[in-house]
């Protein structure tokens, strides 16, 4: 059967990793592909590379990031951070990543989600939804959070799916660094929301918040960074807890 | 010398670089004579079946694809090269598939999420050569919404989503795969390994 998937995030900055550089016996711990081979050994399902380059003139880096990595890790490779048009999708995936996420852009020019899975196909469009809680309901901020932009989360969900989004990367930006654990209804509102898969992201701190994520939340991967970077787990000890606890997992 | 098909449908650099690795000798061509002289085909893809075949014709390829695997040349159809080998597909109504393999291109219902996204496990039916070394049950990454329907006896394996689909077909020189060996960590280069083997 389909197994839930566990995406350790990598943030990038000016081309090298930037947080969690604790993998022991690392020769060069901000070294991507380094980074990214210790990660292939744990099973993890895929990587998410976030560039976090402040600057526009340095994002050709992550462009780099991603060939280099592509040429020495076989398994699907998502990019996001900055992506503002076709011809940064265009790049991202000729460097050999499987999917980009697309936020600040989608929601000030949605049809940019519709051109973009039009040209490149539903499946390398992930629509990464920041979101906050607001009264009864949750907003969507953009600009790496700074910015509210008024747009209630669920029904943004459903617009980039009919648009033709291929999948979701949902972060809840109360639980973002906290450690306390997924925002679990708000994952299981916009997973039931879709027919589209949705990956929980913000706030793990345990293993059992990766399940809570996943069967709680009805999520079908959770994305997380701290507690790998870190080295608190490795992907292959919260595949073994999630299979122990009933989860269908790669092992 | 493998030839890896371009179509202009994008990216073909995973495909590329996982030969690469397993130091294949490899061409990136849509020219026939180079389809031609190769001792091998790779039909890669990504995008919609409509757009692909579209493409294909427009290079001026259909022909040659249909000749050298007529001919007995090995072929590799990875995902929208498994779908290209059928007849139609419900993702373009009206647009002639290869005609290859008997049988359709389907759309997953809604009772499951779509597209199939994540590593899902593969039921080998007999023991496919290009499967030696590779357990039964093992995990491939799969990512699609339309799925392939045979309507002649050529299922190599069989994957559960939402119920049993073919994600793998044989029948003699043509095998093709609706999962994606190239991401598919040791175990997919190991099936590319097999495949490069049988062209040997």
């Amino acid at each position: 059967m389909l197994t839930k998937r566990i995406i350790p995030c990598l943030d990038v900055m000016e081309g090298r990793v930037v947080k969690g550089m604790n993998f022991v016996n690392l020769v060069d711990a901000g070294d991507p592909v380094v980074n990214a081979k210790a990660y292939e050994k744990q099973l993890a399902d895929e990587l998410c590379f976030l560039d976090i380059t402040a600057s526009h003139e340095q994002r050709r880096t992550i462009l780099n990031v991603i060939e280099g990595v592509a040429r020495e890790v076989f398994m699907p490779l998502t990019a996001g951070g900055g992506i503002r048009g076709l011809q940064d999708i265009r790049d991202v995936l000729l460097a050999g990543a499987d999917k980009v996420t697309i936020n600040t852009a989608a929601i000030e020019r949605p049809e940019i989600v519709r051109e973009a899975s039009d040209m490149f196909g539903s499946q390398c469009i992930c629509i990464a939804i920041d979101a906050k809680r607001s009264g009864s309901g949750f907003e969507v901020y953009t600009y790496g959070g700074r910015k509210p932009t008024g747009v209630e989360a669920i029904g943004w969900a459903k617009k980039v799916e009919e648009l033709g989004a291929g999948e979701i990367l949902l972060t809840s930006m109360d639980r973002d660094g906290t450690k306390i654990g997924y925002d679990i209804p708000l994952t299981r509102a916009i997973s039931e929301a879709v027919n589209i898969p949705v990956i929980a992201s913000g706030g793990v701190g345990t293993l059992e918040h990766l399940y809570e994520g996943l069967v709680d939340g009805k999520a079908d991967a959770v994305l997380a960074a701290s507690i790998f970077h870190y080295r608190e787990f490795t992907v292959m000890e919260a595949k073994e807890y999630l299979r122990g606890r009933g989860v269908a997992v790669r092992l | 010398m493998i030839a890896i098909v371009d179509y202009g449908m994008g990216n073909l650099r995973s495909v590329t670089n996982a030969f690469a690795r397993l130091g294949a000798s490899i061409v990136v061509t849509r020219e026939k004579r180079v389809i031609e002289e190769a001792r091998a085909i790779v039909l890669p893809g990504v995008g919609a079946f409509g757009k692909c075949m579209e493409n294909l014709r427009g290079f001026d390829l259909l022909d040659v694809l249909r000749e050298q695997t007529s001919k007995g040349k090995p072929y590799l159809g990875i995902c929208l090269g498994l779908q290209m080998l059928f007849e139609s597909s419900e993702e373009a109504p009206g647009v002639e598939g290869l005609g290859l393999v008997k049988g359709c291109v389907k759309r997953f219902k809604n009772d499951v999420k779509v597209p199939h996204m994540g590593w899902n496990q593969v039921e080998q039916c007999a023991a496919p050569q290009i499967f030696k070394g590779i357990s039964q049950g093992e995990y491939f990454y799969f990512v699609h919404s339309f799925y392939a329907a045979p309507a002649e006896d050529v299922i190599a394996s069989r994957t559960d989503y939402g119920s049993p689909f073919a994600s793998s077909i044989e029948r003699g020189n043509i095998f093709a795969c609706q999962f994606h060996p190239e991401k598919s960590q040791k175990v997919g280069l190991r099936l590319l390994q097999n495949f490069v083997n049988l062209c040997a």
